[in-house]
């Protein structure tokens, strides 16, 4: 089997070609860097993606709060982990790294505050 | 980082909080300038970062795949830690050659601070509907990307239901996700050229991984509804970007957005005098980001359009280690500088002049962009009389990814006995031109 | 809104509003019909805002007298009310030698309809005057008279005067037919409701022609749409302190170069017939014929400088000049309805309709009184109305005082034209308040300048809100349906 993919590991975007032989082994070239290697395995495998999303905040200096997943997450669990964070409600003030929503569907994967929200009246402070 | 108590001279002020004002602003402070203030219009420092939730900041500066906020986060700390002096709420309306920065806020009014140096850091801004004149209608729900990316990200509301994008620029794809994301429904990414505007990532997680088609070599060549954008009409276009005539066709949909390019921000640095580059829309600088005005810097995407916001960090930090510089006294004002003209195949180069005696403290980096997709292997070449003093080869070059060529320190005695360079980027493959 | 009143004025463009001013002097219960939800939003708020001298207009014509009076109002007119106008004189410019001839027609033609101070200038003198001009020009006619007028501002001053001296205003209220008793108005008719009068004044604009033949008036008479597209450049880029024409053509005036009194480059406008009467859709042909007509007069500017495209819509009539003595059609009409007792049309005014406007008015005026209004003067007429503070206009000092007063003209919403949120405010909460972004953009105009918008929507739309104390879904771009976002995030389910 040969396939052509696009490595979305850092912003070169590499040009992947990648083989798989009778005995499934993998043969990757196109890869600037080894994470190229990696990321055709899991492509092939188990895609997953990192994903940044928002969730609503109470009394904070903005209407919501920017949060991403802290490692990438099966492809199959994107739009259901966004259909559980439309329904969540955090109260400010917010620090980066929080946990918004632990262990999402069971995936291992946190989603978390991306940056510190301080609150509406609270006096910005360090 | 407090507001309170600020005076009204400083060493450095730097205009703009933006990924490129912090990273000059701490890189200032690190390299002793006594007082620093980032003066912002915005009520927080992090600039356009703040509304750029996605991943894929920081892997060259943190070795990190950081969110946009999270990246502005980690320069935020660092800058309060370092005793930087903010100013928000502030617009910056004049700058003066004495280095005199007129401002306005609501609670000084219209206040003058002065600094030893100036940073110009004010970003880029998106092009309009107007630049690019689409014809149409002028209903509600023609946006560019970063205002929908605004709405949605900062302030929570959804600018539409049925989206067209125009141009495949980073955010107009990234967006695409977003709002795909958000449950709205994105019809198609429309691009005029025959190749990707972004990066070819974006391609995949942000199109591919949601069935969202990306048409190259097409245009919007009509808006249509009065009141609210009801469709619009695509067309392909030839070569030279004319509509094919019997190629269009309507695409409902409530909401155009408009990912066509970035301008940088230099209302500030053109009424000050300072020599502009008139195709980057820059101020023309060295490879220490000084412009030809003295004691005035540029940092980040002023000075050029970047793709990365690491770049943006970096390049930043050099100009902020310049005005401090400047501010003490310790700032070679002639250091013999020399042009850097962009030649074969190349679009863009910056700097625009470098000065070779700075090679004995760092190397050069010159950013560069080629004039269009080169798709074999490439040695681009910079090259002074008609030697070539450095050589630097990369598997391919597209317009949309900036290429850095390093000179390296050994190489300043080649620089010597030259007034000039150019740099080729030059196709190695037979038959690629 | 009560449900009679002594004059009911049908729409709130510049002859509306001028009217509706003019006629508050008199002891009268006015109010003015819009079914838009501003003042000036329709045919007035896309014209070439110019304040032309009266050489144009075939001499006898109702456009030729009206033109050259109103031309000489506009000095009184905007001291009065605090319009921006500017008397720059303008240049109908020949290009080539076969041009001249048609210079000294439109010069004879000017001096008979009175037009002061034409000159016929030749080409270097024209050149060393305007040195952007096309080095070919080889004379031009010079009309100290014309001038540059915030039209947008004058309506708005014009209405608020109004508004000041007691008239009233029902915007989104479309008229819809009129109530007789015999052959005599006593009423009209609006979705919200029927309102008595005894008079009624036809300032409808496009629609001129339908509300007349409600009344069974002038059943011939037909309005047609023609289509003007203009091209906005970078202040920055280009400016001209005069206004620039081409020698006209049966197509008239033609593209003209100038300048605004808000300091932008205006190249427009096309001149196309179009089908209906709400087409204001930019075309790439329009754009294209502004560059070439454009290079005719001033060669160098480059429109890749173009910050802004808009459109704005003739009322073209096909009205008979009613002086025996002249075969035109086309006249402007303002009479009162020889079918209908109590009705006072104004039909097919178009250009020089802005210029012609105070005359227009005070001839409305004059035809209540012969047809028989009592109109008695107030003593409590007051003609002055204030403009609100602009920011950019101010010296420093200036700023700081103000600021003193309300923090908020410190804050700058918009960055190109450096409008403040104090501004934005007092516009939301004026007389005529601006509730949409078109209407805060057409007194402010923020969002007009390089970024289009770009920095300052989510602002103002949020501005808006707070200030109108709805939610942010609620806010226009201007007439319903034209809401900015849909819905809140999260709380949306798709489809």
């Amino acid at each position: 089997m040969k396939r052509n993919m696009i490595c979305v590991t850092c912003p070169r975007g590499c040009r992947l070609q990648v083989v798989k032989d009778g005995h499934g082994k993998l043969t990757v070239s196109g890869n600037f860097c080894a994470r190229g290697v990696k990321y055709a395995q899991i492509e092939l495998s188990d895609p997953r993606r990192m994903i940044a999303s928002t969730v609503r905040v109470r009394n904070g200096i903005h209407a919501v709060v920017p949060v991403a997943t802290d490692q990438p997450i099966p492809k199959a669990l994107i739009l259901d982990a966004m259909a559980l964070l439309k329904r969540v409600v955090v109260d400010a003030p917010v620090r980066m790294g929080d946990v918004i929503l632990p262990d999402v569907l069971a995936s291992g994967v946190n989603i978390v505050a991306s940056r510190d929200l301080a609150g509406r009246d609270a006096a910005w402070s360090p | 980082m407090s507001e309170r108590f600020i005076a009204s001279d400083f060493d450095v002020v730097v205009i703009g909080a933006g990924p490129a004002g912090l990273a000059a602003a701490i890189s200032a402070k690190e390299n002793g300038a006594g007082s620093v203030l980032v003066i912002d219009r915005e009520s927080e420092a992090g600039g356009i970062l703040q509304q750029c939730v996605h991943n894929g900041f920081g892997l060259d500066t943190f070795k990190e795949d950081l969110p946009g906020p999270s990246y502005a986060q980690r320069y935020i700390d660092r800058a309060a830690a370092a005793g930087v002096a903010f100013l928000f709420n502030t617009m910056v309306t004049a700058v003066s050659r004495d280095r005199r920065v007129l401002t306005s806020n609501d609670r000084d009014g219209v206040r003058e601070y002065r600094g030893k140096a100036i940073v110009f850091a004010m970003g880029c801004r998106e092009r309009s509907r107007a630049q690019i004149r689409v014809p149409g209608t002028r209903p509600a729900g023609v946006y560019t990307a970063g205002t929908a990316q605004r709405w949605v990200n900062i302030d929570g509301f959804l600018p539409g239901r049925r989206f067209v994008i125009l141009g495949s620029g980073d955010i107009g794809m990234i967006m695409a996700r977003r709002l795909t994301l958000e449950g709205a429904k994105v019809e198609c990414v429309v691009e005029i050229n025959s190749y990707l505007s972004g990066l070819s990532r974006n391609l995949v997680q942000c199109l591919q991984d949601y069935d969202i088609p990306l048409l190259l070599r097409h245009t919007v060549t009509k808006i249509i509804g009065n009141k609210r954008v009801e469709a619009v009409e695509i067309s392909a276009v030839d070569e030279r970007w004319k509509p094919v005539a019997g190629s269009e066709r309507a695409v409902p949909c409530d909401t155009l957005l408009l990912s066509v390019g970035l301008i940088p921000e230099n209302e500030l640095t053109r009424r000050v005098g300072i020599e502009m580059d008139p195709l980057i829309g820059g101020p023309v600088v060295d490879n220490r980001y000084a412009t030809n005005l003295p004691g005035f810097f540029g940092a980040g995407n002023v000075v050029q359009v970047y793709d990365l916001v690491d770049s943006v960090s970096s390049a930043a930090e050099i100009a902020g280690r310049s005005a401090a510089r400047y501010a003490a006294g310790t700032f070679a004002a002639d250091c013999g500088s020399m042009p850097v003209h962009p030649g074969k195949n190349v679009r863009q180069v910056v700097p625009q002049r470098i000065c070779p005696a700075s090679l004995a403290e760092d190397p050069i980096a010159l950013q560069l962009r080629v004039a269009k997709p080169l798709e074999g292997p490439v040695e681009f070449r910079v090259i002074g009389g008609d030697r070539i003093l450095v050589r630097k080869r990369f598997p391919y070059a597209r317009p949309g990814e900036m290429a850095t060529v390093m000179i390296p320190k050994a190489a300043g005695s080649a620089f010597r006995e030259t007034d000039e360079v150019r740099i080729d980027a030059v196709p190695l493959a037979e038959g690629i031109e | 809104m009560k449900d009679r009143y002594d004059v009911v004025i049908i729409g709130a463009g510049i002859v509306g509003c001028l009217t509706a001013r003019e006629l508050a002097k008199y002891d009268l219960d006015i109010l003015v019909l819009e079914r838009n939800g501003d003042v000036g939003a329709a045919t007035s708020a896309a014209n070439s805002a110019l304040i032309h001298a009266g050489y144009d207009p075939i001499p006898g014509t109702l456009k030729a007298e009206l033109n050259v009076r109103g031309n000489a109002m506009w000095d009184r007119l905007s001291s009065e009310l605090d319009i921006s106008f500017r008397r720059t004189g303008d240049y109908v410019v020949a290009i080539g030698e076969d041009e001249i001839e048609n210079l000294k027609i439109l010069k004879r033609q000017g001096e008979l309809n009175g037009v002061p101070g034409l000159e016929l200038i030749d080409g270097e003198t024209a050149r060393a005057r305007v040195p952007a001009l096309n080095p070919e020009t080889a004379a031009a006619l010079y009309a100290p008279s014309a001038g540059i007028v915030d039209t947008f501002g004058a309506v708005i001053a014009a209405a608020e005067n109004a508004v000041e001296n007691g008239v009233s205003f029902a915007f989104e209220t479309e008229f819809e037919d009129f109530i007789f008793d015999g052959n005599r108005i006593i009423g009209v008719k609006t979705p919200r409701g029927s309102i008595g009068c005894d008079w009624a004044i036809n300032c409808a604009g496009l629609e001129a022609d339908t509300v007349m033949h409600k009344a069974g008036a002038r059943p011939d008479f037909r309005i047609r749409a023609r289509r003007g597209e203009y091209c906005v450049i970078d202040p920055e880029y280009f400016t001209l302190d005069t206004v620039l024409f081409p020698v006209p053509s049966v197509k008239g005036k033609g593209v003209l170069v100038f300048t605004t009194t808000h300091g932008n480059t205006v190249v427009g406008p096309t001149s196309e017939w179009i089908d209906g009467k709400t087409d204001a859709a930019i075309s790439a042909f329009g754009q294209a014929y502004l560059e070439e007509n454009m290079r005719k007069l001033v060669p160098t500017i480059d429109l890749r400088r173009t910050i802004a495209v808009f459109a704005g819509l003739r009322a073209s009539g096909n009205a008979r000049c009613l002086n025996p003595a002249v075969d035109y059609v086309g006249d402007f009409i303002v009479e009162a309805a020889a079918e209908a007792a109590g009705l006072i049309n104004c039909g097919g005014i178009e250009s020089p309709g802005l210029t012609s406007a105070p005359a227009i008015a005070e001839r409305i005026v004059r035809i209540l009184r012969e047809a028989g209004a009592a109109l008695c003067e107030r003593s409590d007429w007051n003609p002055i109305r204030k403009g609100r503070p602009v920011m950019r206009r101010l010296s420093d000092a200036e700023k700081q005082r103000l600021i003193k007063t309300d923090p908020r003209y410190g804050k700058i919403v918009c960055r190109c034209e450096m409008v403040t949120e104090g501004e934005i405010a007092a516009e939301i909460h004026a007389p005529i308040p601006a509730r949409t972004y078109d209407a805060l953009k057409r007194r402010t105009w923020l969002g007009t300048g390089r970024c289009q918008g770009g920095f300052d929507l989510t602002r103002v739309v949020e501005i808006l809100a707070r200030e109108l104390g709805v939610p942010v879904s609620d806010i226009r771009k201007n007439e319903a349906g034209s809401e900015f976002v849909v819905a809140e995030t999260k709380n949306w389910s798709g489809e």
